[in-house]
């Protein structure tokens, strides 16, 4: 795959599959504010992930849409990180999962916003304002369970936990991509060791640092995640709706 | 905005005409000033006058108790049905069939959460709060909607819900725009313009399922057969057994009778559904010169009351669900209010 049709999908998939997990809270949320507010950060990343999965066929110029690359692609051909695609389990997961992805993308689009690439460079600038929101949103609440009750402690900190080995995909080389991911790893560091900080929990020490999701060698959850998602679309195909 | 890139017309019959003369008719209420009784006087002559000259009450009035607890328990109700509905269209999110309409049902469904948080703080303004109503919802004391104890079992559902149950809820719902009590008529023309456009993207939804492949038309008929008779249902028994009718009519909460408003559902619908190309599953289904308007077969009224007392298809699973998140998310709520103390306590030392 050339470089930028791989890095735009990649980071497409990221969106699509982190939007997919957070729509699954709707009705579930732990307040009705707290509904609203994850399927609008869902609604954000769906609304990035169709830009760049549209860009991406483009660039790729075989004639595939947003739909043909979401809907008719097999986990072996997906490219998001393995971060997204783990389950949502409790709602202390989901934020330490949404701060992680979204620390991550808020100094990502920012350096897009600058890249050559005039596409890219708009996505990015529309995607950095969105990103900051939910960074804002994931850390307030990792601050309120780090430092609430004793119960949300202990779970924010095993959310924590559970989550930290996977950051390290996100930042692995990439030289020939528009934006090299392992050039944001300190602005990541300084933002989320902050957080944890002032939400009173202690940085993981990691030895394990799971990779394989650029490569399209996933986790055993996205193959269940497709199937659910693309189960209407390829029952009928070449329908239109 | 989602879903204005639909290249037919509004469906036939909208309603947002009436919502835009509701909200034109409270601004000049509001601008006329109240009667010439100065409150003090005589509380239950001013209430009444107010009330006749066609202005609004506010929750600083004084309000017959009747009036309170029925206004109390229509909007705590449709404030559930709200947050009840979201469940059975948040059942195909996961499982839209493109991507744009899954980003037009999570708005969609996001709407809704916020149309129950704005009747829920409407209720508030007559001094019960949104936690007591949570509790009388969970604890089965108070009802929502009967229609939401059907479930969605075809992609189709979104659309027909979007068609014919937002449809009725509007026809339901555009008289109380002109409610007497200001805080719930504010409320309702703003749900009911986004009603409108969630009915405008539903049979957006039924429009291109009907104009698409067979199995696609098969899967659009096949739903609005099963919701025509839920849906006319939502306008509750019929006149002769409606007991809150009368007096709400009197104090102008409810404007029309259930059965007016049926009708005028079951007449908007019929032009819709020939632009669709879909057919009503009513073999009565006759325009009748004399009256002016649809002969139709009533739904089941027999059903409507089993499902009401909750022995609909989904009203366990209903409220399993919704019971299961408010518990489920209760070590949350509880570390938000200890954050929030441990905050308040530090800027009282702080200062």
């Amino acid at each position: 795959m050339n470089g930028p049709f791989a890095f735009t999908l990649a980071l497409g998939d990221d969106a699509l599959v982190a939007a997919q997990r957070l729509a699954e809270w709707t009705t579930r949320a732990p307040e009705m504010e707290e509904d609203i507010a994850l399927a609008n950060i869902a609604l954000d990343q769906l609304g990035a992930a169709r830009l760049l999965l549209s860009y991406a066929g483009e660039l790729e110029g075989a004639g595939r849409d947003e739909d043909a690359l979401a809907f008719l692609r097999d986990d072996r051909e997906f490219r998001n990180c393995l971060l997204v695609e783990l389950p949502n389990d409790d709602f202390a997961v989901t934020m330490a999962k949404l701060l992680v992805l979204s620390a991550y993308q808020v100094p990502l689009y920012t350096a897009l916003a600058d890249c050559p690439d005039e596409r890219l460079a708009a996505i990015g600038g529309k995607a950095r304002k969105e990103s900051a929101y939910h960074l804002d949103h994931a850390a307030l609440w990792v601050k309120r369970l780090g430092d609430g009750t004793e119960e949300s402690h202990r779970r924010m900190q095993a959310g924590v936990d559970q989550i930290w080995p996977y950051a390290d995909e996100l930042f692995a080389a990439w030289p020939e991509a528009p934006v090299d991911p392992a050039t944001l790893r300190s602005d990541f560091d300084h933002t989320v060791s902050a957080v944890l900080a002032e939400a009173t929990l202690t940085v993981p020490e990691v030895g394990w640092t799971p990779v394989g999701g650029r490569d399209g060698v996933h986790t055993e959850h996205l193959s269940y995640l497709l199937a659910e998602m693309q189960v209407l679309h390829r029952a009928h195909p070449g329908a239109r709706w | 905005m989602y879903g204005n890139d639909f290249p037919g017309e509004d469906p036939p019959g909208g309603l947002l005409g009436e919502v835009e003369a509701a909200e034109a008719a409270l601004r000049a209420a509001a601008e006329r000033g109240r009667g010439a009784i100065e409150p003090s006087e005589d509380l239950a002559a001013y209430f009444a006058e107010v009330v006749a000259a066609d202005q609004k009450i506010e929750p600083r009035d004084w309000m017959p108790e009747a009036y309170r607890r029925t206004l109390i328990r229509q909007i705590a109700q449709h404030a559930h049905s709200e947050i009840i509905g979201m469940q059975p269209e948040g059942n195909w999110i996961s499982r839209a069939p493109s991507l744009k309409r899954k980003a037009i049902l999570l708005a969609k469904v996001q709407d809704e959460a916020g149309h129950g948080l704005y009747l829920y703080a409407a209720a508030e303004t007559l001094g019960v709060s949104r936690d007591e109503l949570v509790d009388l919802l969970l604890s089965g004391r108070q009802k929502y909607s009967s229609i939401f104890n059907y479930p969605t079992l075809s992609w189709a559902d979104v659309g027909a819900i979007g068609w014919l149950v937002d449809g009725a809820a509007i026809v339901n719902q555009v008289p109380l725009c002109r409610c007497s009590y200001g805080p719930y008529a504010r409320a309702m023309i703003r749900v009911c313009k986004e009603e409108s456009f969630h009915q405008r993207q539903g049979y957006e939804i039924l429009h291109t399922l009907a104009h698409g492949t067979p199995a696609q038309k098969a899967m659009a008929q096949e739903s609005v057969d099963r919701w025509w008779y839920p849906s006319l249902a939502m306008f509750g028994p019929p006149d002769g057994d409606s007991t809150h009718s009368a007096q709400s009519m009197a104090w102008k909460i409810k404007r029309f009778s259930n059965d007016e408003l049926r009708q005028r559902f079951v007449d908007m619908c019929v032009g819709q559904a020939e632009v669709l190309g879909l057919r009503i599953p009513d073999p009565e289904l006759r325009w009748n010169e004399e009256r002016q308007a649809y002969d139709f077969t009533q739904p089941d009224y027999d059903e409507l009351m089993r499902v009401i007392k909750g022995n609909g298809p989904c009203n366990r699973q209903r409220m399993e669900h919704r019971r299961r998140a408010h518990s489920e998310g209760a070590w949350v709520r509880e570390a938000a209010a200890a954050y929030a103390a441990k905050r308040a306590e530090k800027e009282k030392v702080a200062a």
